[in-house]
This record gives C-alpha cells, sequence and structure tokens, in this order.
C-alpha cells in the first residue's frame, strides 16, 4: 500500500511511545547505570567502567550458561520445527474436527508457564507421575532430579509439547492459502508427494517459518520459568540457562555490577538476531508485494 | 494429491498433548493419601476437597482476582495505546517509522529476566510496588508491541480509499476511527486482545517479582503448597487445572485467527 508522508503522524503513536518508554527505556538506563557503576546500597555509586564487562567476558559462568542455552535452543528447533511442519501437513481441513483440533492444539500455549512446569514436574516424578511411573516400572533408572541426561531430555519434551503447536498453527494457515489448482497442476505434471512439498507448499510456508523459527528461538533464549519449577536449574548447573542465571545473581545473591553487564550483553544478543529477522521478514514483504 | 488429512498422527500427537493435562486433572480429583499411597490412572475416591479448599480461602481465590485484574488492565491500555499508533504505521510513513517499529519488536524479544531488577526498584521509587497497575504497565513492556505488530497486519488489509472517502463525507479522524474503521478490524482488536490477555496471564517472573502480599497473582500463590507437611499435591494440581480454565474458555472464539495472532499479523 502506498502510504502518505505524514510526520503528524507522530501524534497517534505518541501515547504508546510514553507507556513502552516507561517500561523500556528507564528500566534499562538503570540497567546500563549499574552495569558502569559499584555500589553499596543506600544509593552510593562508583565509577567502576568497564570493570564489570571485563570480569562479565572472562568469568567461566557467562560462557557455560551461554554455551547451555545455545545448545538447548539447537535441540529444540531441531525437534519441533520438522514435527510441526508434519502435523500442520496431517491436520484435517475443514469441519468439526478441524476446529477440534485447533483448539487441543492451541491449549499448551495458552497454560501460564509456571504451571506448564507444574504438570510436567508431577508427570515426570516417578512416585506419582505417569511417565516416571511408567519408566520405572519399565525397569528404567529415571530420575529427573539427580541425573543431569534425564533433566535435559524432561525439560526437552517439555518445550516440545508446550510450542510445537505453535510451528504446526502457523503452517497449517500458510497451508490453507494455498490454492487448490496448484496441486491439480500438480498431479497432471505426475508430480511426487516429495516434490509437491518441496515446491509447492515449502516456499508458501517459508513466511511464516522464518517467524515461527525466530519466536521460538527468541523465547528459548529467554527461558526462565519452566526449568526453574522442573529442576530449579540442577541437578549441580547442568540446566542453568541464561535467564536462570541472570535472576540468581541479581536477585539471589545481589551482584548488581555483573548481573547488569551480564543483563546488557545478553540484550545485545538478543537484539542482533531481531534485527536479522526483521530485515529478512521486511526483505520478504517487499518481495511478496505486500 | 492434496496431504490426506490423517487420524493416526493427529491422535498420537492429540494424545501425547493431553495426557499430561488429564494427569493434572486426575490428580486434583483425588486426596493426598490417594494420590502418595497408590498409583491409580483414575481416581478411586472422586472428591472436589482440593477445590473446596481453593474456592473458600480468599488466600487462594485473591490470587486468582488479582491475576484477571492486571491481566485486564493490561489487556485495556495495550490496546487502547496500540489502536492508533497501528493505525499510523499503516497509513502513513513519518521520520523514524522504521526504526520505531523495529525497536518495539525488540521489546518483544527483551527477556523479563534482564528488567525484573530495575522494575522492582523503579516502581518501588514511585510508590507502585504491589500493585495491580505496577504489574499491568510492566506487562506492557512486550503487549503493547505485539499488538501494534497484530494491529498493524490487520489493518493494511482495510484498503485505504475507504479512509479517503470518509474524509470527503466529511466525517473527523475520530468519528471515522470510532464509528466505521474499529468496527471493521474489530476482529483484530478481537485477536490483539486475546493476545495480550495470554501472555499477561501466562507470564509469571515479572508479576511475581512486583508484588508482595496486596497484588499476588495465583501463579506466585501457588508455590505455597510446598509446605514443612510435604507437598499438597492435590490443592496444586487443582490450582492448576483453575489455571486452565480462562486459556481454554477463550480460545474457541479465535481458533481461526491464533496462527496470525502469533505470526504477528502476517500468514
Amino acid at each position: 500500500m502506498e502510504k502518505t508522508q505524514n510526520n503528524r503522524a507522530w501524534f497517534l503513536v505518541l501515547p504508546m511511545l510514553v507507556i513502552v518508554a516507561f517500561s523500556a527505556v528507564i528500566p534499562l538506563m538503570t540497567v546500563v547505570n549499574y552495569s558502569v557503576n559499584d555500589t553499596f546500597g543506600r544509593n552510593e555509586f562508583f565509577w567502576a567502567g568497564l570493570e564489570w564487562f571485563d570480569e562479565t567476558l572472562r568469568s567461566e559462568r557467562l560462557w557455560s550458561a551461554l554455551g547451555r542455552n545455545a545448545l538447548f535452543s539447537a535441540i529444540i528447533l531441531a525437534i519441533e520445527v520438522p514435527l510441526g511442519i508434519f502435523v500442520a501437513l496431517h491436520m484435517p481441513k475443514k469441519g468439526f474436527w478441524a476446529s477440534f483440533c485447533l483448539v487441543v492444539m492451541a491449549l499448551p500455549l495458552l497454560v501460564p508457564f509456571n504451571v506448564v512446569g507444574t504438570i510436567w514436574q508431577i508427570f515426570a516424578r516417578t512416585d506419582i507421575g505417569l511417565l516416571g511411573h511408567t519408566l520405572w516400572s519399565l525397569g528404567i533408572d529415571y530420575n529427573y532430579t539427580a541425573n543431569p541426561l534425564h533433566a535435559w531430555l524432561t525439560i526437552i519434551v517439555m518445550d516440545v509439547w508446550h510450542w510445537t503447536s505453535l510451528v504446526a498453527l502457523l503452517c497449517y494457515a500458510a497451508l490453507q492459502s494455498i490454492p487448490e489448482a496448484y496441486y491439480q497442476a500438480a498431479k497432471i505434471d505426475q508430480a511426487s508427494r516429495w516434490k509437491v512439498f518441496r515446491y509447492i507448499e515449502l516456499p508458501k510456508m517459508k513466511g511464516v517459518l522464518v517467524i515461527a523459527i525466530l519466536l521460538r528461538f527468541m523465547d528459548s533464549f529467554m527461558i526462565y520459568t519452566e526449568p526453574f519449577v522442573v529442576t530449579g536449574g540442577g541437578p549441580g548447573n547442568s540446566t542453568t540457562f541464561l535467564s536462570i542465571d541472570l535472576v540468581k545473581m541479581a536477585v539471589g545473591q545481589f551482584d548488581l555490577g555483573p548481573a547488569a553487564a551480564f543483563s546488557i550483553m545478553y540484550f545485545l544478543v538478543i537484539l542482533l538476531v531481531s534485527w536479522v529477522f526483521y530485515t529478512v521478514m521486511t526483505n520478504m514483504d517487499k518481495e511478496e508485494g505486500v | 494429491m492434496r496431504p490426506r488429512f490423517s487420524p493416526l498422527i493427529m491422535t498420537l500427537y492429540l494424545l501425547f498433548l493431553m495426557i499430561p493435562v488429564y494427569w493434572l486433572v486426575n490428580m486434583s480429583l483425588k486426596t493426598n493419601t490417594e494420590i502418595i499411597s497408590t498409583f491409580s490412572i483414575f481416581p478411586k475416591n472422586l472428591t472436589f476437597a482440593n477445590y473446596r479448599t481453593i474456592l473458600t480461602d480468599p488466600s487462594w481465590y485473591m490470587g486468582y482476582v488479582n491475576s484477571i485484574i492486571y491481566v485486564v488492565m493490561n489487556t485495556v491500555i495495550s490496546v487502547a495505546v496500540a489502536l492508533p499508533a497501528a493505525y499510523a504505521f499503516s497509513r502513513y510513513s513519518f521520520m523514524g517509522d522504521k526504526h520505531l517499529f523495529f525497536w518495539l519488536l525488540t521489546n518483544r524479544m527483551a527477556p523479563p529476566a534482564v528488567f525484573a531488577l530495575p522494575f522492582f526498584q523503579l516502581y518501588s521509587s514511585v510508590g507502585l510496588f504491589d500493585t495491580h497497575i505496577a504489574v499491568a504497565l510492566a506487562h506492557c513492556l512486550f503487549n503493547v508491541a505485539l499488538a501494534v505488530w497484530i494491529l498493524e497486519g490487520f489493518m493494511r488489509g482495510v484498503p485505504k480509499e475507504l479512509d479517503e472517502t470518509a474524509y470527503v463525507d466529511g466525517y473527523s479522524f475520530g468519528r471515522f476511527f470510532v464509528k466505521i474503521f474499529m468496527p471493521l478490524i474489530a476482529s483484530g482488536i478481537g485477536v490483539a486482545a486475546f493476545f495480550c490477555f495470554m501472555f499477561s496471564w501466562v507470564e509469571l517472573l515479572l508479576a511475581r517479582t512486583l508484588t508482595a502480599v496486596n497484588a499476588k497473582p495465583i501463579a506466585a500463590v501457588m508455590t505455597r503448597t510446598v509446605s514443612a507437611a510435604g507437598m499438597d499435591w492435590g490443592v496444586l494440581a487443582a490450582a492448576g487445572v483453575l489455571t486452565l480454565v480462562p486459556g481454554a474458555l477463550v480460545i474457541y472464539f479465535v481458533r481461526n485467527y491464533i496462527a496470525k495472532g502469533f505470526a504477528l499479523g502476517r500468514v
């Protein structure tokens, strides 16, 4: 759509700007302030320069949390995206069952994050949970509170349970918009099932897949509540992801300086990826001529 | 050649989604002794005592009331400020519009953990700590961005000629916006409100950091089932089931728009 050049549109944006600035800019400035100062409480600050950044960049802690988080994001993306596409391809197209599937699939997305944790914490316990008890009766020594590998598996399955539907719903919406004629043309050309997927369905899903992958990347990169409820970051530090570590540092130990430096670097990573996301998305909008 | 609806695959997937939820419901209908002593797929002695505990104890049910209050406040604020902003983004190009739009997106992507402590200090210093409005404003951080993106997606579907015709007919901007434009994008407003509701409802970290007693959300109240006498599993499960209700109720109405909302208005 051709847009009119009009700088008075700023007035329409102003209320939003005030609200968001209050809840985004002021806190961010506080973080920046902490990251370059040393404080002993009582609002006394001493200039510390880049000391905290230096310390944080050298610390084992940031890098190991970052590594764990990157591994976690990679694993869940590798599972959720193909699984989501697979489910979307097999969903009913219309009628009662389509609505039924949509509603049931959307349900996990609306569960409060801590309840997701609670559900899986209960479900995976060997004494009272269905999953844990079944594994235990099969003779598997399953214990997610003591074995790091089991803790990881539990959290990954939980995340797949929680978010695969998001990918599936997005792909489903894209698939629905493919005209029947495309499939008929493919049939006349005797295209194989794989070719239909590769040259008709996949290009149509490209746009939503970019959104799905980046939303999943972002949200898994700042995951906090679910693993916190299930494992509390343990056993040891094995499931301490970036956000859990940050809250531990800032609220638990009150190490404001390092925590703030940590926050800023964390935020910069997010900012960088958001920028890539935004660029890719706006370029695709242009290609489609929307 | 259109991919076939496969009942087997869908059944398996839906079972995978529903079994953990079923287990929670199952536990909420048992007594604590039954939960710990026996392992059963169905509750043997069906009891609603856990639900009764929650619905008769103010310290429990006020958690739900508090959550609903700040969620509704947040939804109203977010949609109200996002409507004119989204209109501006969809109709006009103005200085810095692209940067502003990108900046909004970064707020949606900002980890709440980064903001928890600064929020705590900001709201304490202005005397808003432990009030509903504090949580509502804090959640605006990501919800306003989301609402603007979703609404913008819906608004660009409305042809611009409509606006021009209305102005020619002598409508003022305010009257046009409320009387003609808003009814046209009613479904978009509904979806935006739903998503604000949802993301404010599921968020715990900020809500818990900003409240102590008076505005404590249900998610924070749930942690108190851990006591010296061990876990009160039955009540915890019942509280969990009750948090699913609002989501399950509203989801039916927006089922056909869920994907559009998650795609930030671009499917």
